[in-house]
């Protein structure tokens, strides 16, 4: 322990300390502006300078930095301290006129107006650098630095230019002290330059606003403590200590006794169809996209716009897109229309748009679906039956110019029409979900044509799959809105309840057996059963088949060389008689 | 007797989940195939005996399907490779024993493949129509037709 005095009081503080920290804890106040606990002290600022009597010898030192030593004698207002105190905040003062902290601090030691010229009254900027010490300690990223020299001297990304190895964390704004970095509130996140707007997010973030759980969770891949060990902030800011770096992802085996399959679908990718333009002209949108514009906390705060911030004076709706077509999905994929009917209600109730609605047909089977088009129909929605055959930037007249054309075949006037419009919403099908196939195989469950999962019957039992105990729901088996899905979502947990509460669980009585007397224990059967239900008894030297096991599919049976081995209600002598009956005409 | 009026008659070995319920598939469906084809349901078509296609030809049928799941989708994890397995020894005998191999025929066709049960059906009625009858009927007798 070291013993120090500042302004007259004594008191012990560990070896190591800075005169900062020790000043803390006797509630001494010394000014700062370039100084922050998490940094590293630097001392850039010079605001922090204290008088320090030691051995005799007396010397002005920072405090951020300075480490304290026995028998030191601080005196932090002493006339000579706040003479360049003053002359220092007077420099900075001059140099960033527009910076609050330091007019505070120029205020608080009679600093009217600095004597020195000033170069840019807007100025906040102070060159302390801790911005610059914030993004390379803290996050790691390294991705400000200062550059030139003298008064050239100022601090910026590489050659001034966005660069890619800043996060967009916004550190840097936190934590400069004069506000001199700014940064706005946007697409539901910080975005510290506009060019940055699509870059890699902020790495802990809710996944959507409306999410369910509303808690944030860590990108690795966008995270910089992944990368540089670094950073950790939200771990350090947050007060319930509810962040953990270390946790990984693992894999848990959980013993069930029965299984829910609701693994959803994906939305048909648009950029399969060239012709429609999507990723290639701006303003073709899908309806996923244009339900994250019109989301009232979405970019745009539910405001219509184009990309040049305009709101549309004419929208198309093309329908169908992906499905109803034998080159990409022959089905129908039953959402689309009554999407497409609630974003035509959308736009005319937000904008002063014309709305085109592209349909093959228009399928409105649901309770007070047929009512809903009957009012958009009077809304003044411009219905146009046909498929749309291309969606071109390409204008043939001056008033298509600049517009979105779409080419389509009236099928109701027998003409082909060329639209123009501003904004075409492409209304996206549905799809199997990508990792569909490998699902089917962990669980054995059987594709229709379509690819989603098969139901074991559309009737009888449309929620179960061919595996006992697997159940359907939503748009795994096919696709269906919420109301279907809600439905069958509750039908599948039933049946999953139903199963559970009984407790016991019937077998197919189509299991096999073998006759004791016949059996010569050659245990050929033993080695073909897929699920190890036959075992070899020793003592009796025959087969004997775990009926609890056995799930009744004969293979055993059929390789029996002896016939001692039988499956019930598929004996060799009922398919044999069977054989007999049919072809007996 | 001409080829013209020879009808073929086909027994069909088919496996309970993928084909049994293809063939229900397709005739849910109203789909129209061959009529020639009796069917047997079986749980798996590693329940297929050889003595059942054996049996089959032996009561007059002159052409035999065995259907099952895909390689990989068996409900019962392999027993179709186990037909498979059979059905290659099977119609090596069938040769030495007289009987042309494409009279016997293996296909997969799962739950969801009606349309694909339809045509195979119908490939294969054609095949043996155009192979003619077998006449195999132990008794010495003939199944031909008037």
């Amino acid at each position: 322990m070291i013993t120090v005095t500042i302004d007259g009081k004594k008191i012990q503080v560990e070896e190591g300390t800075t005169i900062l920290k020790a000043s803390e804890k006797l509630d001494i106040k010394i000014p700062t502006l370039c100084y922050h606990p998490l940094i590293e002290p630097y001392a850039a600022c010079r605001v922090c300078l204290v008088e320090v009597n030691l051995k005799g010898k007396t010397e002005l030192m920072t405090s951020c930095n300075t480490k304290v030593q026995e028998g030191m004698e601080i005196q932090t207002a002493s006339p000579r301290a706040l003479q360049s105190r003053r002359l220092n905040v007077e420099m900075l003062l001059a140099r960033a006129p527009a910076a609050e902290p330091v007019q505070r601090l120029a205020r608080d030691l009679g600093i009217e107006k600095p004597r020195f010229p000033i170069k840019d009254p807007t100025e906040k900027c102070i060159l302390c650098g801790l911005c610059v010490r914030a993004c390379e300690q803290v996050v790691g990223a390294c991705a400000i630095s200062f550059i030139d020299r003298g008064i050239e001297r100022k601090v910026m990304p590489p050659f001034g230019e966005p660069s890619e190895a800043c996060i967009g964390c916004t550190a840097c704004a936190h934590f400069c002290p004069t506000g001199a970095i700014s940064y706005e509130d946007k697409y539901g996140r910080k975005v510290i330059h506009e060019e940055l707007y699509l870059g890699p997010s902020t790495a802990i973030r809710v996944p959507i606003r409306q999410a369910v759980p509303m808690v944030p969770f860590i990108d690795e891949k966008a995270c910089i403590h992944f990368k540089t060990g670094n950073c950790q902030l939200c771990a350090k800011v947050c007060e319930r200590q509810a962040i953990n770096h270390e946790m990984e992802d693992e894999i848990v085996e959980i013993e069930v006794g029965s299984i829910i399959m609701a693994t959803g679908f994906k939305p048909f990718d648009a950029r399969r169809i060239p012709a429609y333009g999507y990723g290639r002209l701006p303003n073709v949108i899908t309806a996923l996209e244009f339900e994250h514009l019109v989301n009232a906390s979405g970019p745009t705060g539910g405001k219509i716009l184009m990309t040049n911030g305009q709101e549309p004076k004419s929208v198309g709706i093309v329908h169908c897109v992906g499905s109803r077509d034998e080159h990409y999905n022959e089905y129908c994929s039953r959402i689309c229309c009554m999407y497409s009917l609630k974003f035509a209600h959308l736009i005319k109730e937000k904008t002063e748009a014309d709305i085109y609605d592209f349909y093959i047909d228009m399928r409105c089977f649901g309770k007070g679906y047929e009512e809903f088009y009957h009012r958009l129909l009077e809304e003044g929605t411009k219905f146009i039956r046909g498929r749309v055959a291309e969606i071109t930037d390409l204008a043939l007249t001056k008033e298509e110019e600049g517009k979105l054309i779409i080419r389509v075949e009236d099928t109701l006037l027998g003409v082909v029409r060329r639209v123009p419009v501003d904004m075409v919403i492409l209304a996206t099908g549905i799809e199997p979900s990508v990792d569909h196939n490998q699902i089917a195989k962990i669980f054995n469950i059987s594709c229709s044509q379509d690819m989603f999962f098969l139901e074991r019957h559309p009737k009888l039992a449309p929620v179960s799959s061919f595996s006992d105990g697997i159940f359907l729901a939503g748009c795994c088996q096919g696709p269906k809105d919420i109301p279907d899905t809600v439905a069958q979502a509750g039908a599948a947990a039933a049946e999953a309840l139903a199963l559970a509460d009984k407790g016991v669980f019937a077998l197919e009585p189509v299991t096999a057996e073998i006759n004791e007397e016949l059996c010569s224990g050659c245990q050929i059967c033993v080695g073909l059963c897929p699920f190890n239900a036959i075992t070899y008894d020793r003592e009796k030297d025959i087969s004997i088949v775990n009926d609890a096991l056995c799930k009744g599919c004969g293979t055993c049976v059929a390789a029996c060389p002896s016939g001692a081995a039988q499956q019930r209600h598929f004996r060799d002598k009922q398919i044999m008689a069977e054989i007999e009956g049919i072809l007996l005409l | 007797m001409s080829n013209g009026s020879f009808e073929p008659r086909l027994v069909g070995f088919l496996c309970n989940w993928c084909s049994y319920t293809g063939a229900d598939l397709a005739g849910t469906a109203r789909m129209v195939y061959a009529p020639n084809i009796r069917i047997i349901r079986v749980m798996c078509s590693g329940r297929v005996d050889s003595q059942f296609v054996l049996k089959a030809f032996r009561e007059g049928a002159d052409g035999v399907l065995i259907s099952g799941c895909h390689p990989g989708d068996c409900h019962y994890q392999e027993g179709n490779y186990k037909a498979l397995r059979r059905y290659k020894l099977l119609v090596r005998m069938l040769e030495q024993l007289g009987i042309e191999k494409e009279r016997c025929r293996l296909a997969w066709v799962s739950a969801s493949e009606g349309a694909r049960f339809q045509q195979i059906v119908n490939e294969f009625t054609d095949q043996i129509r155009r192979l003619g009858p077998l006449n195999f009927r132990f008794d010495g007798g003939s199944h031909e037709q008037a």
